[in-house]
């Protein structure tokens, strides 16, 4: 039997003396998901942005593709990242099984469909309030994305908070192609499942409380961000 | 097939081509004609005046005209040659609700130039001027879309000039402003007018179509009712359309 108020209290100690195993753990979980998000924006924003602005032959795919990889399972991601990485797979020889760049890739695979697809929607309702003005202004193809982008900044910036509240909380994908290994690819959500399981309760609890903050401050990013574009009468 | 260019002496420029012509000009959505076979033409240095009830067509054809939508019949003519991108970018058109990028008031007016392909000290000097101009000066660093209503046509209508238009569009500029700020928008066109700029503006006020118009179009459901001369037109309307409006009475009476 274990005493709930006592894990709790030795959580809290590990988090207040940034226990070095534990921040470990949290750095690169951190740099994991940033990593990912990062490339997933570079990738998705300008690809959402231009499917949400033009019309173009196999648009209307373009977005049942977007949506639909929106909802991938993780674990199958994790499952065909690993095939591809596998020494025995396509891309085996980069070796990058095992290591925080796999999570990285699995977790870019799983963040951009959604910074794409949510991407596309917000400029698609921004263009449909400027294409006029454009037009008339005479704006090439490329001045039109790089304008929307900007103008759609706020909620843009949103879009990658939601990315990356998705990527930090998912475990399927980076314990597939990490491993989980000690010092190496343990992450926050990793090691929770497994400390857990082995009944080493106080770091994922630590672990769980910090990935919780996380969330918050996440939200309350989104919310101020959203406060201070209203003000501006800039959502 | 009407010729309303006939209808269309410009004394002073009469020699001169026009500058915008519609030849058999229609366009159709929806299965309904909004725009049936007009034939007109946009003279060079005049200011010329669209009326007419609301949905008679006003709009549509201002779209047609400055390109932003494809006729289904007949053409428009750029100085005898097809709209194109030049032609385009020689027109400025202020729509009837102004649309402002999510940008500072100065930051509106340097992405206009900056499509132009102005930059740097030109277009940091081009967009203050225009600011300047139009009264906007100290109001640079707001949010554009936080201004009032008329001070949001005012930078549409700087925006639109900023680009040193040949022909500007208006599209009922002050429908919904008080007099103070009709004023100033007027102020601002007749300054462009007189460095020689061609005005093409609907508008339901008669008041200010005695203070700005040269030439009218008037449209009704559709159809091109009256071109001419505005003092013409006031003197002696050809169709009962006109004659209703110009007493005053209901369009829809007819
Ligand atoms: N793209 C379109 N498709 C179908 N109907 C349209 C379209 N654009 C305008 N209309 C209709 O054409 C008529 C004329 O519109 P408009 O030119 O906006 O009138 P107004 O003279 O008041 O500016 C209206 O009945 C309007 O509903
Ligand atoms: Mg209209």
């Amino acid at each position: 039997m274990f005493s709930l108020t006592d894990i709790l209290g030795e959580a809290f100690g590990l988090i207040l003396t940034w226990d070095r195993n534990l921040s470990e753990i949290v750095m690169l979980s951190l740099r994991v998901t940033l990593s990912a998000v990062v490339i997933s924006c570079l990738i998705g924003l300008p690809l959402g942005a231009v499917v949400g602005a033009f019309r173009f032959p196999g648009r209307g795919l373009v977005t049942v593709l977007l949506n639909t990889l929106m909802g991938l399972p993780p674990v199958v991601v994790g499952l065909v990242v690993y095939l591809m990485l596998s020494a025995s797979g396509p891309l085996g020889v980069l070796q990058l099984l095992y290591t925080p760049g796999a999570m990285i890739i699995a977790q870019t695979i799983l963040v951009t469909p959604i910074v794409a697809a949510l991407t596309k929607q917000v400029v698609e309702d921004l263009h449909g309030e400027y294409a006029e003005q454009f037009a008339s202004l005479g704006v090439g193809a490329f001045d039109r994305i790089t304008a929307l982008l900007w103008d759609a900044r706020y909620s843009l910036l949103t879009v990658a908070l939601a990315g990356f509240g998705r990527a930090v909380a998912e475990v399927g994908a980076v314990l597939i192609v990490g491993g989980n290994i000690n010092h190496v690819t343990r992450v926050m959500t990793t090691t929770i499942a497994l400390e857990t399981s082995k009944g080493n309760l106080e770091l994922a609890l630590a672990l769980g409380l910090l990935l919780l903050s996380i969330a918050v401050i996440v939200n309350a990013a989104v919310m101020a961000l959203r406060a201070s574009a209203v003000r501006a009468a800039y959502a | 097939m009407r010729d309303m260019t006939l209808d269309m002496p410009t004394p002073d420029c009469a020699i001169a081509p026009a500058l915008l012509a519609c030849e058999g000009l229609s366009f159709e959505a929806g299965g309904k004609r909004l725009i049936d076979n007009f034939t007109l033409a946009i003279h060079p240095g005049r200011r010329t005046l669209i009326m007419g009830p609301n949905g008679a067509g006003k709009s549509v054809l201002l779209r047609l005209m400055h390109g932003l939508i494809t006729p289904t019949g007949g053409h428009v003519l750029w100085q005898g040659r097809p709209l194109d991108r030049a032609a385009r970018h020689a027109q400025a058109m202020v729509f009837q609700r102004p649309v402002m990028l999510r940008r500072s008031v100065l930051a509106n007016l340097k992405f206009a130039l900056t499509v132009r392909g102005i930059t740097g000290a030109a277009r940091a000097r081009q967009a203050t001027e225009a600011l300047d101009l139009a009264r906007l000066g100290d109001m640079a660093r707001r949010p554009a879309r936080v201004l009032s209503g008329g001070e949001q046509q005012r930078l549409a209508l700087a925006r639109a000039l900023v680009c040193q238009p040949r022909l500007l569009f208006l599209d009922e500029p002050t429908s919904s402003l008080d007099p103070a700020s009709t004023r100033a928008i007027e102020d601002l066109i007749n300054a462009a007018h007189a460095r020689g700029v061609s005005i093409v503006m609907v508008t339901h006020d008669l008041g200010q179509a005695r203070r700005m118009g040269d030439d009218v179009l008037f449209l009704q459901n559709g159809t091109l009712a009256e071109a001419g001369p505005l003092q013409d037109v006031l003197a002696a309307p050809k169709t009962a359309a006109t004659r209703a409006w110009l007493e005053g009475r209901l369009y829809t009476a007819l």
